[in-house]
C-alpha cells in the first residue's frame, strides 16, 4: 500500500483528486457566504459555466491566462448580480430563479460560443494556467502532489477555506452574515442592512464560483466545450449542504467527491471491464447517495430562502 | 407520519405563494414577457451582424410557412406539452421535478425495447404495450427521487438533476452495447417495425397521433386539477403543506402521485419521440425537452392547458430557430436564450406583484 502511495501512479491519483475537487470547493465556498446570509444559491452552475466561457474566450483572444481569469471572475459576479436582482431585490422564488438562470446561461454560452467560433468549429487551444510547484515540499509522499504541485488557484482555494472560516467566526462582518441568515429582523432592528449584506455575499459567491469555472476551462482543459461544467454547480450545491455550510465541512466533502472522480478516471484507464459509462455515473450517484444518507440531519440557517422585507416577519 | 411532516415542511409555503403569484400573472404579463424576450433576441441577432427582419421572417416562415412546417411545429409541441403538463402538476404540489429529461430518456428506451421485442405484433397490441412500458419506466425513474424524498428527506431538485445525468449515461451505455443495432455505425437500436409507429394524422407531413395524446393530457390534467377532489388536495398540499396535514390529507400519497404523474407524462413524451419521430431509440432522443418543459410549465402559469399553449409557442420558436440557422446563419441557440429570458421576466413580474402587496396580507406565519 505504501509503495503505491509513493509510486507515480499514486502521486498522479492524489494530484487528480485535488484537481477535480478544487472547482467544486471554490463554488461551494461561494455558496457558504451566500447561504449563511440567507440566500439560496441554485445559480452556481450558471456562474461556473459563464465564467468558463468568458475565461476561455478572453484567454484565447488576448493570449493571456491572467486576463482570462479576470474575465471569468467578472462573468461569475455578473451572473450573481442578476440572481441577486431576482432573489434579493425582487424577492422571487430563489429556486425557480436559479434554475432559470442556469438554463439561460447554458443557452447564452452556447449561442456566444457558436457565434464566435462558428457553428460547428472548436476554438483554438487557449493559454492555460500552469502549475507552480512549491520546491522541496512537492516530493513529500501523498501531501506533496495533493498540496504542493498544483496551480496557484489550488493554493488560493485552500487559503480561502481558512479565510472564510476566520471571517465567519471571528469578524463582525461574519457575525452580520450569520445574523442575516438566522434572524434578519433582529439584524435590521439594530440598523444593519440585511439585503445589502445578502447582495454582497451573493457577489462574493459569484466571484468564487467564477474562479471554479476558470479552473474548469483554463486548468483542467485548454478549450471551452459546450455545457462543460456538466452539473458541477449542482454537485457543489450538494457539497455545500453535506458540508453543513461550513468552510471545513465543504473542504472535506469536496475532497471526497474529488476522490470519487479521480477513482473513476483511473478505473477508465485501467481497463477494468466495467463500461466507462458506469464509471462516469459515479460522481452523480455519489451525490444522490450522500444527499439520501445525510440529507435530513443537516441544519439550515433559520431564514434561508426567506426574502427580507422591512416590517414583515 | 413524521417523515410526511418533514417532507411537507421542506416544500415550504413560500414556494406555494410564488407559484400562486405566477398563476395570477395574467396572460397580458406573459405576452409582455414574450415580447421583451423577443426584443432582446433581436438585439443578439443584430450583434452577430445578420439582418434582424430577415432572421425573424425566416423563423416565422420556418415555423408556419406551409402545412408541412406547421406539422413540424406541432410535432415539436408534443414532447414539450407532455413534459410541461407533468411539471406543472408537480409544481402545484410544491415539488421541483427537474428530472423530466431523464424520465423521458428511460421512457423512450423502454418503448424501443418493448417495440423491438414484439416485431410481428399488430399496431393495436404493440403501440399500447410500448406506451404503457414507457409510462411505467418514467414513473419508476421519478419514483426513485420520490422515495428518497419521502423516506429520507432528500432534496428532490438535486436528486432529479443527478438522475438526469445517470439516465444519459445509462442510455449511452445500452445503445453502444447490448441494445445496439449491429448493422449500424451509430449508437442506436434497430429500426422498429411499421406497426410500432404512431399513425400520421395528415399524410405527407410528419404530424403523428402524439399530438392527440398531448392535447388529451392537457385537458384531462386541467379538469383533474381544477374540477376534481384530487386536484384540490394537490393544490392544498402545494400551497400550505402544514394545513394539508392538519386537515388530515394524505400528504405523502399526494406527493407520490404528483411525482408519478410527472414521470408518466415525461415517459409518454419519450414514447412519442420513439414511435412518432425516430422509429428507434437514439442517444440524442431529446435536445433538452425535459428542461424546456420546466420553462413551458412556468410560462403556462403552471396550468396544464397553459402549458399546452406555451409548448406550441416554444415548438414554433425552436422549429423556426432551426430554419433561421439554415437560412441566415444565426445560431439557433438564440432561441434558447429567448425561451429562458421569458421565464426570468415572468419571475420579475410575479415578484413585483408580491412586493406591491401591503405588509401582512400574505403572511400566514
Amino acid at each position: 500500500m505504501f509503495h503505491w502511495l509513493v509510486s507515480d501512479a499514486g502521486q498522479g491519483f492524489f494530484a487528480a483528486t485535488m484537481r477535480l475537487a478544487v472547482p467544486l470547493l471554490l463554488a461551494a465556498l461561494g455558496g457558504v457566504y451566500c447561504e449563511r446570509s440567507g440566500v439560496v444559491n441554485v445559480g452556481l452552475e450558471g456562474m461556473m459555466l459563464s465564467a468558463a466561457l468568458a475565461a476561455s474566450l478572453t484567454a484565447t483572444s488576448t493570449g493571456s491566462a491572467a486576463a482570462g481569469l479576470l474575465a471569468g471572475v467578472a462573468a461569475g459576479v455578473l451572473v450573481a448580480a442578476l440572481l441577486g436582482v431576482f432573489t434579493v431585490v425582487l424577492p422571487g422564488d430563489p429556486v425557480i430563479a436559479g434554475i432559470s438562470l442556469n438554463l439561460l446561461a447554458a443557452g447564452t454560452t452556447t449561442f456566444v460560443f457558436r457565434a464566435v467560433v462558428g457553428t460547428a468549429g472548436t476554438s483554438r487551444p487557449s493559454p492555460v494556467i500552469d502549475a507552480t510547484p512549491v520546491p522541496g515540499l512537492r516530493s513529500v509522499p501523498v501531501l506533496g502532489p495533493l498540496l504542493f504541485d498544483q496551480t496557484f488557484l489550488v493554493y488560493v482555494a485552500l487559503a480561502a477555506v481558512i479565510a472564510t472560516s476566520v471571517i465567519l467566526r471571528r469578524t463582525s462582518w461574519g457575525l452580520l452574515i450569520r445574523a442575516c441568515g438566522e434572524h434578519p429582523a433582529a439584524a435590521d432592528s439594530v440598523g444593519l442592512d440585511v439585503n445589502r449584506t445578502r447582495f454582497v455575499c451573493l457577489l462574493v459567491s459569484g466571484a468564487l464560483a467564477g474562479l471554479g469555472g476558470v479552473f474548469v476551462s483554463l486548468v483542467s482543459s485548454s478549450q471551452f466545450v459546450e455545457n462543460m461544467t456538466a452539473g458541477r454547480g449542482y454537485i457543489a450545491l450538494a457539497i455545500l449542504i453535506l458540508g453543513h455550510r461550513t468552510p471545513f465541512g465543504v473542504l472535506a466533502a469536496s475532497l471526497l467527491f474529488g476522490l470519487g472522480d479521480a477513482f473513476q478516471l483511473r478505473a477508465q484507464l485501467s481497463y477494468s471491464g466495467v463500461p466507462f459509462e458506469f464509471l462516469l455515473m459515479i460522481p452523480y450517484v455519489l451525490t444522490i447517495l450522500m444527499i439520501a444518507l445525510f440529507g435530513r440531519w443537516l441544519r439550515t440557517p433559520a431564514a434561508l430562502g426567506v426574502p427580507f422585507r422591512r416590517g414583515r416577519k | 407520519m413524521t417523515s410526511g411532516t418533514a417532507a411537507a415542511r421542506d416544500s415550504g409555503p413560500l414556494r406555494g405563494r410564488v407559484v400562486a403569484a405566477l398563476g395570477r400573472s395574467d396572460s397580458a404579463a406573459a405576452a409582455g414577457a414574450v415580447l421583451i424576450a423577443l426584443l432582446i433576441g433581436a438585439l443578439l441577432i443584430a450583434a452577430t451582424g445578420k439582418s434582424v427582419p430577415g432572421a425573424f421572417s425566416a423563423m416565422v416562415h420556418g415555423a408556419f410557412g406551409s402545412t408541412g412546417d406547421l406539422a413540424g411545429t406541432l410535432v415539436e409541441t408534443v414532447p414539450l406539452a407532455l413534459v410541461g403538463v407533468g411539471v406543472s402538476l408537480a409544481f402545484r404540489a410544491g415539488l421541483f421535478n427537474i428530472g423530466a429529461e431523464g424520465q423521458l430518456l428511460v421512457g423512450g428506451l423502454a418503448a424501443a425495447v418493448v417495440g423491438s421485442d414484439l416485431p410481428s405484433a399488430p399496431a393495436v397490441v404493440v403501440l399500447p404495450a410500448m406506451a404503457v412500458s414507457a409510462m411505467a419506466a418514467g414513473a419508476c425513474w421519478a419514483g426513485v427521487a420520490a422515495v428518497l424524498k419521502l423516506r429520507l428527506g432528500a432534496n428532490e431538485m438535486l436528486t432529479t438533476i443527478m438522475l438526469n445525468y445517470v439516465a444519459t449515461y445509462l442510455v449511452t451505455y445500452l445503445l453502444n452495447g447490448p441494445l445496439r443495432d449491429p448493422s449500424s455505425a451509430l449508437a442506436q437500436t434497430r429500426q422498429l417495425s411499421p406497426a410500432a409507429g404512431l399513425p400520421l394524422l395528415i399524410p405527407g407531413t410528419t404530424l403523428h397521433a402524439g399530438i392527440l395524446l398531448a392535447v388529451a393530457a392537457a385537458v384531462i390534467g386541467q379538469l383533474w386539477l381544477f374540477r376534481r377532489v384530487w386536484g384540490l388536495r394537490l393544490r392544498v398540499v402545494g400551497l400550505n403543506p402544514e394545513a394539508a396535514l392538519g386537515a388530515g390529507l394524505p400528504v405523502r400519497r399526494m406527493l407520490l402521485s404528483a411525482f408519478a404523474i410527472s414521470g408518466v407524462l415525461a415517459g409518454l413524451a419519450g414514447f412519442c419521440q420513439v414511435a412518432g419521430v425516430q422509429g428507434r431509440m437514439i442517444v440524442d432522443l431529446s435536445p433538452g425537452y425535459g428542461y424546456s418543459g420546466i420553462v413551458v410549465a412556468l410560462l403556462g402559469r403552471t396550468t396544464p392547458v397553459g402549458a399546452l399553449i406555451a409548448a406550441f409557442f416554444f415548438g414554433a420558436l425552436s422549429v423556426g430557430g432551426q430554419a433561421m440557422e439554415t437560412a441566415v446563419g444565426v445560431p439557433a441557440s438564440v432561441v434558447t436564450v429567448i425561451q429562458y429570458l421569458v421565464v426570468l421576466l415572468l419571475i420579475a413580474r410575479g415578484a413585483a406583484g408580491l412586493l406591491r402587496r401591503p405588509a401582512g396580507v400574505e403572511e400566514g406565519a
